[in-house]
């Protein structure tokens, strides 16, 4: 569908007769290595939403009516719609230029600069997580679509843990966040056991966890105990604030979480990287039957895997009760864990890739925020953008088709990882 | 060449256990009615439970005392389960198991109706209408999954048909050109399924999840951005009308639901039945679920895999989106973001527990969306029974029936594996 939406032709062919650094650097620039698929997946995306940016603007739209006869008026206005567009989201995401200004000048306080900073890693921090998630399942060869449904449980979990126990301060929220990644683990446990033992897909079996889990939660909120008091609508209790992740407060949302995430993910890093738990994940999900043969559990893997990519969604799933929202809603995980699904398809289920990509995710989330207030365009811009990023980065042949690279070592990030 | 001889080797293959299917359906049915007659029989009041035959509590009813009700249906679940337990009626388990378990259906709504009434042909319509969607959605994921594509973008399919439906339907005021355009938008989906999937051959259900969300993302930032501001010209479409049969539609219960409906109900049932003949009895079926189970062999004898596989998941494309449009030209009167509300994901649990067939997914599909609606009649009357409960049951039933706790569904062999050719 997008393959008319930009055919420029290569720029850099830079033939090398010498290999000098330069020269491979340069002859590679084009080649479709993962870098320039990534960069070039975030640019097809960057473009096919300004089109809809475009056509979805009325007043702008009635101007390309008279395009033969003044093309000049429909053009500029497209352009200064799309730019301004394009700009509120990068202020929105990292710091309006204005704003660092004025704290320069004293007009404006710092908390006010780093602000749209603040609430990029806001919104990355439980994406970190359910990203983590879903890429170490990918890498043992599973689908792990109930990251969803692991986040939803693990918020149930640690906000009940959180406003029952009233344990002292730093106890508190430790034992929140715990209960959150047990509530995750248990519902990932269960598809990993059906799997080791029955062969029962888990692609089925997640998504059918997601919407128990979904309807567990909105029951749950509204029974006595642990709806708010005297509130008739469907909120729980708040969460205790000695388990709450500390935070700056103000207008500076961010909170711990993004640092458990920095730490979680050079500890799940490790685990992929050096410890024997790692290396079962790997041959497992390079080859069950090899890795069976080799003296490995496929079916102790299974399990013990999706148990652990459950704990690290729920984690998300506290991250978002306890740092964000302090109170269960029907709604309270939103969409974190889906959109850890796409993270992990960016950052090509590596730890740190997923990290960055969840860190990207924030960046967008915080600034779509931004284009929806100052500029009125549809928060769902982001989504659509987000979503065409992983379908690009899905399918490396497309780009390499659309933009004519020459074939190098490719490594798609969907393509025969889990076995539909 | 017919099914049965594709299937035949499995039966054959694994000898008769000691606890064998019928054994452990018969236990599970004892078990379930026994607990029918014990606990519903015990909580239900000694009050009639009246069903009526109208639409409301008025005219001819059938009742029952609630709590008699309850216990022999119960009672009869479990005879049902001690049939099977027994060995009797071996050839016929399948009837034994559907009776156990709509006595055990009965028990409840008997503890649930008694001192109240249900009526039967509102319950009915309900529960055609709640099903239509599933039924189109899981034909859908039948031709895909048939010829060996995973289609878990259903949802986006819907998304996309319902928003298309509502747009167009508005723009050309005209409720066809909203069906037609309906099942562009399912197409236009699954085009990008079938392109990404067969060409480029990116994991299935990844591009199908994240369609997913693109079909999310894009519905609703066009709904805001054209359908909230100016709901007039761009979401208010024509609902489709209803046609009435003179003649049928007098027969009661069936008449008013089947012979007075919306062309879809029709459009649904009939594509059912063409589907189950067109796989089971044309070449094309054959060559489909050739492609589905070994597209190699397939290949060999010269079947078009590829091209196959585009065509079916473009048709699905077709059903799904028509599917879609039940939500904007049928059951509401506009589009909403995120309106389908899992309903996709439904609907490929009815595919799935309806075993990959046409009319195992009606049979699925009906009973899902008689779940949701015996939902909405128990929040009606109060009960104490969760609503949120009885629609889980269609995502439990599904996870149990993957498990193979009772009779392993099997997928197509191919389904999910892209065909590379050598």
């Amino acid at each position: 569908m997008t393959a008319e939406t930009n055919t420029e032709a290569p720029k850099k062919p830079a033939p090398a007769d010498q290999e000098s650094f330069l020269s491979v650097f340069t002859r590679n620039l084009w080649a479709s290595n993962n870098v320039l698929i990534t960069t070039l997946s975030i640019v097809l995306a960057v473009i096919i939403g300004a089109v809809l940016i475009v056509v979805s603007d009325a007043d702008v739209l009635a101007k390309f009516v008279y395009f033969t006869a003044r093309p000049s008026d429909a053009l500029n206005a497209s352009w200064t719609l799309i730019s301004e567009a394009y700009a509120d989201l990068l202020k929105g995401a990292f710091g309006d230029p204005a704003v660092f200004q004025a704290w320069f000048d004293g007009t404006a306080t710092w908390q006010e600069a780093f602000a749209p900073l603040s609430e990029t890693l806001t919104y990355a921090a439980p994406l970190v997580f359910t990203g983590l998630s879903v890429a170490l399942a990918f890498r043992g060869g599973l689908f792990n679509i109930g990251a969803q449904g692991q986040a939803v449980l693990g918020c149930v979990v640690a906000g009940a843990a959180g406003f029952t126990f009233g344990l002292p301060i730093v106890l508190n929220l430790v034992v929140a966040l715990l209960a959150g990644v047990i509530g995750g683990a248990l519902w990932g446990f269960i598809p990993g056991l059906l799997k080791a033992r029955t062969g029962a897909h888990e692609v089925i079996t997640t998504i059918m966890l997601n919407y128990t889990a979904a309807l567990f939660l909105s029951w749950l909120v509204i029974q006595k105990g642990v709806q708010a008091p005297g509130r008739t609508d469907a909120i729980s209790k708040s969460v205790a604030e000695s388990a709450q992740l500390p935070s700056p407060g103000g207008i500076l949302r961010v909170h711990l979480g993004i640092l458990i995430a920095v730490l979680v993910t050079a500890g799940v890093a490790w685990l992929l990287k050096r410890s024997a738990f790692g290396f079962e994940i790997r041959a497992v999900g390079a080859n069950p039957h090899a890795a069976q043969t080799a003296g490995i559990s496929v079916g102790r893997t299974y399990v013990l895997l999706m148990a652990v990519a459950g704990g690290l969604a729920g984690l998300g799933g506290a991250t978002q009760v306890l740092g964000t929202a302090y109170a269960l809603t029907p709604a309270v995980a939103g969409n974190i864990g889906f959109d850890g699904l796409l993270v992990a398809l960016l950052g090509r289920n590596r730890p740190w890739g997923t990290f960055f990509a969840a860190l990207l995710f924030g960046a967008l989330r915080a600034g779509g925020n931004r284009i929806q207030s100052y500029a009125g365009i549809s928060l769902e811009l982001v989504t659509v953008l987000q979503a065409l990023i992983v379908i690009f980065i899905a399918a490396p042949a497309l780009v390499k088709a659309i933009f004519r690279l020459r074939a190098a070592r490719v490594t798609g990030a969907g393509t025969s990882l889990a076995k539909g | 060449m017919s099914t049965a001889t594709v299937q035949e080797p499995t039966e054959v293959a694994a000898p008769e256990p000691f606890w064998s299917r019928q054994c452990r359906l018969g236990l599970a049915l004892v078990l379930i009615g026994a607990l029918a007659a014990a606990v519903f029989g015990a909580l239900a009041p000694s009050e009639d439970a009246r069903f009526t035959l109208s639409e409301d509590a008025e005219g001819a009813a059938l009742s029952i005392n609630g709590q008699v009700g309850a216990v022999l249906f119960g009672l009869l679940a479990l005879a049902a389960g001690g049939a099977m337990l027994a060995g009797l009626a071996r050839r016929r388990s399948n009837v034994l198991l559907s009776l156990g378990i709509l006595a055990f259906v009965l028990s409840f709504l008997c503890w649930q109706v008694a001192g109240n009434f249900m009526p039967l042909v509102d319950t009915t319509e309900g529960t055609l209408q709640l099903a239509l969607p599933l039924i189109l959605g899981a034909l859908a994921g039948v031709l895909g999954e048939r010829s060996g594509v995973v289609n878990v973008a259903i949802e986006g399919q819907f998304l996309m048909g319902a928003f298309a439906g509502a747009l167009v339907g508005t723009m050309a005021t005209s409720v066809w050109a909203g069906l037609i355009s309906a099942a562009v938008g399912g197409v236009i989906i699954a085009a990008i399924l079938a392109v990404l999937s067969i060409r480029y051959l990116v994991d299935q259900t990844v591009v199908g999840m994240v369609l997913n969300l693109f079909a999310l993302g894009i519905t609703g930032f066009l709904y805001e951005r054209l359908m909230q501001p100016d709901a007039q010209t761009y979401n208010t479409p024509p609902q489709m009308p209803e046609w009435r049969i003179p003649g049928l539609a007098d027969i009661p219960v069936i008449g008013p639901v089947l012979f007075e409906a919306n062309l879809l109900v029709w459009v649904a049932l009939a594509l059912v039945v063409a589907i189950h003949f067109g796989l089971s009895r044309t070449r094309w079926g054959l060559r489909t679920r050739a492609v589905g189970e070994h597209p190699t062999a397939a290949d060999t004898v010269g079947i078009r895999v590829r091209g196959l596989r585009y065509l079916n998941v473009l048709l699905g494309g077709v059903v799904a989106g028509i599917g879609g449009a039940y939500f904007t030209l049928v059951a509401t009167g506009s589009f909403t973001k995120n309106m389908t509300a899992g309903a996709g994901f439904i609907a490929l649990a009815a595919l799935i527990f309806g075993r990959y067939t046409p009319f195992g997914a009606l049979g699925a599909a009906l009973f899902f969306g008689f779940a949701q609606k015996l939902a909405t009649y128990l929040s009606a009357i109060e009960s104490p029974v969760p609503s949120q409960f009885l629609n889980m049951l269609p995502y439990l039933a599904t996870l149990i029936a993957v498990a193979g706790l009772v009779g392993r569904v099997r997928a197509p062999a191919a389904d999910g594996q892209p065909y590379i050719k050598s």
